[in-house]
């Protein structure tokens, strides 16, 4: 019958505090079963504490959550035969080798002895870590650890898998091949939900992406709506004489029709850019009036652009859910 | 550290073959899970033989610094002392190792691998279980180190081989029910450093002010009356009783008793709070 769910969470109004902080402020959240869903947010912004309330690792102060149709507090060993968890930082035994994890997985959840040794062989070579398989994880690069964190949460196929933060720290080839996992998941029929710092991330993978925010979603939608919102993206300019920055930014402002910042390197202007056809336009007007451009670049928004764009502030990097479990209450709150 | 070298499409076919073929196998029972857990704990053993350290050096530093330094003054010899002091002294070093329960569970939590296992659909208690058993072995180890030495240095238990065997059976029993005491301290502090400092204001008290190294009549009303009801002395009184073939039939049961007591408040208490750590 859950083939026929239509959402894989449905949450409404969760609230968790610590202390006096809260971490989780009301959260609604509705992910659409067999896709990915993407939790956009800063550091402190309540992601870690709504996904351990979803995993059934926390329980709210307040509101409520379904999890493939289980209550996540009454019916918790329901939802937990059911998804997997990766969190932020290795859910893994760094002192135990590859394979022993996923033996010791595998056994866990009810593999016989030999089928469990048999089903982690399968998975490491799966994901490339079968030349690794005896090595302490300790040992792992951070792109391996990953895989091997991955591959743990997928012993059991499950229906809904939680990624925290599942490429922060990862170098960009490392990071590709998550998203090659991810992608591998959602093909399989997995629903999933992750929780990333990086815009172009979620942009990449999620069908829809929620903003949070002080433990509230403050816009939710597909990728192209949200940066319907925001702008497209933002264009960096260098220039070779600084002397000329002023005129460069008259130039601008006339082609593009939108605030130019200027940076504190005296070179340096950026503005935010709704349509990238015209930085092609602005670029040769620059020309045209005799600016002589050192570099420029056309990046996607930042979270901070975001964040501005969405709060008229930038993201503020509160490290209240990325410290580890028990430190998490007092920083926020000074 | 270029493991890998499968380009990207591979890796996802794979990946896609792998979660294909999982079927679900039906949901072990608590007994097996714990057992996997104690086999969890084996394996770091393994890993990092350093953690043994303790179950055997300060066994030995125990029972010689004891032995020796006060041998001669309280019994007038250091081998009729030994008779005393060493089911004294094996208790003492194995409650004492027992709040290395709490430590290492604290630096695990700390590490985040709980999280993964507190996602599965398991008995719960099993991942507390699982290492306390493990635990046993290492109590067996510095109970070995402890017997062994002492014998070398003329120990004589008069129960012989059966007597010392009942008495390390109920000193396990007790380690066991001690250590969920460990395990909620373990999770209650911040950092480890904060566990064993409590655990040792707990332990230093209970072993020392004890009849581990004195007779309790010895000592001014106050102090003896505290040192009576201790039970670590009533422990001890059962170990060395079972050891010397001394009936000792009350102590034994009120050790039972104890243990009984112990698990069933702290138990629960830890599982309490285990469920919901942040």
């Amino acid at each position: 019958m859950h083939t026929q769910l239509e959402y894989a969470i449905e949450a409404a109004g969760l609230v968790k505090h610590f202390g006096r902080t809260r971490a989780v402020d009301g959260l609604d959240l509705q992910v659409r079963a067999g896709a990915v869903y993407g939790v956009l947010g800063p550091n402190g912004a309540g992601k870690t504490t709504a996904i351990r309330m979803l995993a059934t690792l926390l329980q709210p102060d307040g509101g409520a959550a379904r999890v493939l149709g289980h209550d996540i507090v009454t019916e918790a060993d329901a939802v937990r035969s059911r998804v997997s968890m990766t969190g932020q930082f290795a859910s893994v035994d760094e002192d135990l080798t590859g394979d022993e994890n996923l033996v010791l997985l595998c056994r866990l959840l009810g593999y016989p002895r030999r089928e469990a040794k048999a089903r982690a062989g399968e998975l490491l070579d799966a994901f490339g870590l079968a030349d690794a398989a005896s090595r302490q994880v300790k040992t792992y690069s951070g792109g391996m650890r990953r895989r091997i964190d991955i591959a743990a949460s997928i012993v059991v196929t499950p229906e809904l898998i939680f990624l925290d933060e599942p490429t922060t720290g990862l170098d960009p080839r490392s990071r590709k091949q998550v998203w090659e996992i991810v992608r591998a998941l959602v093909a399989e029929g997995t629903s999933v939900l992750l929780t990333t710092q990086y815009l172009d991330e979620a942009d990449q993978l999620a069908d829809r992406i929620a903003v949070i925010d002080h433990g509230k979603v403050i816009a939710e939608g597909t990728s192209s709506q949200l940066k319907a919102s925001v702008g497209s993206g933002a264009l960096h300019l260098r220039l070779l004489d600084p002397a000329q920055r002023l005129e460069a930014e008259r130039v601008l402002l006339r082609a593009l029709g939108t605030p130019i910042r200027l940076e504190g390197d005296p070179a340096a202007l950026s503005a935010r850019v709704a349509d990238a056809q015209r930085v092609a336009h602005a670029l040769t007007e620059l020309s045209n009036a005799g600016v002589a451009v050192a570099d420029f670049a056309l990046g996607q928004p930042s979270l901070d652009e975001v964040f501005l764009a969405l709060t008229g502030r930038p993201a503020e990097d509160q490290t209240d859910d990325d410290a580890p479990a028990d430190a998490t209450t007092e920083e926020v709150a000074a | 550290m270029t493991a890998t070298t499968i380009p990207q499409p591979v890796a996802q076919e794979a990946v896609r073959t792998a979660l294909s073929t999982s079927a679900r196998p039906a949901r072990p029972s608590g007994l097996s899970t714990s057992l996997t857990f104690w086999w969890r704990a084996m394996l770091k053993i393994k890993h990092v033989p350093e953690q043994l350290f303790d179950v055997t050096a300060f066994p030995i530093m125990f029972l010689l610094m004891f032995t020796y330094l006060f041998g001669g003054a309280l019994a007038g010899s250091t081998g009729a002392y030994l008779q005393e002091v060493l089911p004294g002294i094996l208790v003492m070093t194995v409650t004492w190792i027992t709040m290395y329960t709490g430590l290492t569970l604290n630096r695990d939590i700390a590490k985040g691998v709980h999280d993964r296992f507190r996602s599965l659909p398991i008995w719960r208690p099993s991942t507390l279980v699982g290492p306390l058993l493990a635990d046993g072995v290492r109590y067996t180890m510095a109970s070995a180190v402890i017997l062994g030495l002492g014998l070398v240095l003329g120990f004589r238990p008069g129960a012989g081989a059966a007597g010392v065997a009942a008495a390390l059976g109920l000193l396990l029993v007790f380690s066991f029910s001690l250590s969920w005491i460990w395990t909620l301290v373990g999770l209650l502090m911040r950092s480890d450093n904060a566990v064993f400092a409590v655990s040792n204001m707990v332990m230093f008290p209970l072993t020392f002010v004890s009849n581990v190294f004195v007779a309790p009549d010895t000592l001014p009303s106050w102090l003896e009356a505290f040192v009576k009801v201790n039970p670590i002395t009533i422990l001890v009184s059962a170990i060395r009783g079972l050891m010397h073939g001394q009936p000792v039939g009350g102590e034994i049961g009120v050790v039972f008793a104890i243990s009984a007591a112990l698990v069933a408040v702290f138990g629960p208490l830890t599982m309490r709070v285990y469920r919901n750590k942040a």
